[in-house]
């Protein structure tokens, strides 16, 4: 871990902060503790957004969660819908679905993967690949991309917008739909729906390959500052299928280390909270995931495209497996630790998905008449998916009659809490440090943010934990006279240590 | 001429037989009235008033007026939409009405009539009252928090069913549905899925359990048709947005 953590001496340091972070989800801010000769002490990522929502579902009715919970989030909730409604087939004892629902669910899910990266890359990343740090800030954003390239905006706006009628047509709604139930799913595909859904997807597929043109340029006329920024050798953590290929609905939870030796692999996710744990530290709403047998200095992660591009042996449809090979072939099939590379693994991962649509559509299966199941009753359900943004975990138990009683979420940005904040200490300490800073300086810090595109407003959500610093300051000097600290575990202790 | 007797309904003569109510008359006249508490099936109540309507100048609930030959009823006006948009509002604000995460939702009544009077906002503070879910019984749940007291499933318990399960206790602001027994658990009733009293509930108090949103949006009961059109759940088969019956 960093030392830029924390600072020892905070109390000489000037302030910088950066705050909102521009072009990703949510809310959240970055501080920075400098000195007077410009040195970063001090670089933090922190969520200041606050959900709660395994508070709120708490006494509700369980087939209820998977529409509630998806309300979690604008940009992914097909992501939160899924993995809660694969936790509700566990509740009543399901373990494999109908072949059309799972592939009606696989078919939302990767619309959803599609219209996220989109959304992701066009709209809020591509003015860092586009455009120098110099630039105007006025110019980077997506209606400076509309103004210079704007091919690229359309298709990025069109790519969102097939991935949406994917989800529109599986779900009932572009945007938080009710596809999904306790079983299964409400509804297939006609014959009408998939033929208006092919229409455009070999368009979709071109695209994807235009745009991994453009992000190997981008990655050859500086391969040095794409290797290095941000970059942080890594565990990560993916689902992968039985047979080791890319799976973004299913699969058993894989760990690799920097060096790309296999930590834990193929391991049943219901026992996920044997082998993550999760870190509360004074400073943030968010808590730091662990692999427990690592400890936290050393058991972080990360989570994402990248995570899951280096993690798995294969993708399992042609065009995008060709570029994972050419991508892997960069640290010779070593896992890959550039943070810029997440955008490179998140546009295979977008080609991926166009290509997965495809074979999904072709299958007979979008149109059978058996979409529910029903098992026993269990009382706890464990529903993990890879989200756009990674790994996502949600756990339920239920009582006897089928009330929530304790729900815990690990969203993927949690996952990658540890990583983004090594990542804006790594680019404080290279390219910050010792400088005056400027906006374009402090741009940096964001575009290292972005790369993870983390979604913020899903990301605190733990009700009751926060925890709160009360000071109390003399009116006329300014002068502390005492501070009370809340605890995350609820303890309530007088304290004048900094923070 | 025809010596039949009648009313005027917004300008619209509207016929009707002895006894008959405005609501009634006009709802048989293929003209709707918003209406949360009154059900063709049952004994009007006059309680959720969101059936107001001028009855020579008067303000009166159609669903409890007589009708009479010759007046003149007045019911889309800007006056009565913006009383009952206050009314629903008032209804909205006064329990928990999570539309985005209610299973009712698209074929809810109360979201229906408001809808249809363009309640767009509920306006005044949301009162947050906690209120618990029964789940004690094995098919069915009550949300409390969805409870307007309109009293149908009390009336259609105790009038059709003939079990009496369901009560209003308390008065005023504290007036809430009980269940009738010492725990207060509708597991500890003879309630079926089957009764009359499973059907009725305009909103989306009394559900199915285990079942989630199994009717695909735009199959929804108001999603094909607004409610002037459609009309109210009950009167509905099943999987249109009345209750199933399995
Ligand atoms: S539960 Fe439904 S039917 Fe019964 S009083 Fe409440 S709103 Fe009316
Ligand atoms: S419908 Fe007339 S008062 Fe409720």
């Amino acid at each position: 871990m960093s030392e830029l953590e924390t600072a020892a001496h905070p109390e000489q340091l000037c302030r910088v902060a950066i705050d909102p972070l521009s072009r990703v989800e949510g809310h959240g801010k970055v501080t920075l503790l400098v000195d007077r000769n410009h040195h970063i002490r001090q670089a933090r990522l922190h969520i200041v957004e606050f959900r709660g929502f395994e508070k709120f579902i708490q006494g509700r009715p369980y087939w209820e969660v998977p529409v509630a919970v998806q309300r979690l989030c604008g940009i992914c909730p097909v992501s939160h819908n899924l993995a809660a409604a694969k936790a509700v087939d566990q509740l009543i004892g399901v373990e494999q679905l109908p072949p059309a629902a799972e592939k009606i669910r696989r078919l939302m899910h990767y619309g959803q993967t599609l219209q996220s990266h989109a959304v992701h890359f066009f709209h809020l990343a591509s003015p860092d690949f586009l455009f120098d740090f110099d630039n105007p800030i006025a110019q980077r954003n997506i209606g400076g991309v509309m103004a210079d390239y704007p091919d690229i905006a359309r298709q990025g706006v069109r790519l969102r917008k097939y991935g949406q009628e994917v989800i529109r047509i599986t779900a009932g709604k572009r945007v938080h739909g009710t596809g999904t139930v306790p079983g299964g799913v409400n509804k297939a595909l006609t014959l009408q729906e998939r033929n208006y859904l092919l229409t455009d997807l070999e368009l979709m597929t071109q695209w994807g390959r235009h745009i991994l043109k453009l992000m190997k340029k981008a990655y050859e006329a500086n391969p040095g500052y794409f290797t290095r920024f941000a970059a942080i050798p890594s565990n990560y953590l993916s689902l992968v299928r039985a047979d080791g290929a890319l799976d973004l609905y299913h699969g058993g939870l894989r760990t690799k280390n920097d060096q790309g030796d296999l930590l834990f692999d193929h391991l049943d996710y219901r026992r996920y909270s044997q082998v993550i744990r999760e870190q509360v530290k004074s400073w943030s709403y968010m808590k730091f995931p662990f692999i427990n047998s690592l400890g936290p200095e050393k058991g972080w992660y990360r989570v994402g495209p990248l995570a899951r591009i280096n993690n798995c042996d294969f993708i399992p449809t042609p065009v995008a497996e060709e570029e994972r090979r050419e991508f892997m072939a960069l640290n010779n099939g070593q896992p890959i630790h550039a943070t810029l590379a997440y955008h490179w693994a998140r546009m295979i991962e977008l080609l991926y998905a166009t290509e997965a649509i495809r074979e999904l559509l072709l299958d007979p299966d979008i149109f059978g008449d058996e979409l529910v199941t029903r098992g026993e009753m269990t009382r706890e359900g464990i529903g993990v998916i890879e989200a756009p943004r990674g790994t996502l975990f949600h756990h339920y138990r239920i009582d006897e009659d089928g009330l929530i009683e304790k729900a815990n979420l690990i969203v993927s940005t949690t996952n990658n809490n540890q990583a983004m904040n090594e990542s804006i200490r790594q680019v404080a300490e290279n390219y910050l440090d010792g400088k005056e800073l400027t906006e374009p300086l402090l741009n940096q810090i964001e575009v290292a943010v972005r790369a993870y595109d983390p979604c913020l407003s899903c990301a605190t959500h733990a009700l009751g934990q926060m925890p709160l610093i009360v000071e109390l300051v003399e009116e006329d000097s300014g002068v502390m006279i005492d501070c009370l600290v809340r605890d995350a575990n609820g303890k309530v202790r007088e304290s004048f240590v900094e923070f | 001429m025809s010596d039949e007797q009648s009313f005027t309904l917004d300008g619209r003569r509207i016929p009707f037989q002895n006894g008959q109510t405005v609501m009634q008359a006009a709802l048989e006249a293929g003209v709707y009235i918003p209406h949360l508490c009154f059900n063709p099936e049952f004994t009007p109540h006059g309680s959720c008033r969101v059936c107001l309507v001028k009855v020579n100048n008067r303000m009166q609930a159609a669903c409890t007026t007589p009708a009479a030959d010759g007046q003149t009823v007045q019911s889309e006006t800007e006056e009565l939409r913006e009383i009952r948009r206050g009314i629903l509002q008032m209804l909205f604000v006064e329990g928990n009405h999570v539309c985005p995460a209610c299973e009712k939702s698209g074929a809810c009544q109360l979201q229906a009539v408001a809808y249809y009077t363009g309640m767009l906002a509920p306006h005044f503070k949301h009162f947050y009252p906690r209120r618990p879910v029964d789940a004690s019984h094995p098919e069915a749940v009550i949300d409390f928090n969805r409870c307007i007291l309109c009293e149908l499933c009390v009336r259609a318990s105790r009038d059709v069913d003939g079990k009496n399960i369901f009560a209003v206790e308390g008065r005023g602001i504290q007036a809430h549905l009980v269940v009738n027994t010492p725990s207060g658990q509708l597991g500890a009733t003879g309630f079926s899925l089957h009764d009359k009293a499973a059907q009725v509930c305009p909103t989306g108090s009394i559900l199915t359990k285990h079942r989630g949103y199994d009717i695909p949006i735009g199959q929804r009961l108001y999603d094909r048709k607004p409610i002037n059109v459609v009309g109210d759940v009950a009167q509905l088969p099943d999987r249109q947005g009345g209750r199933r019956h399995d």
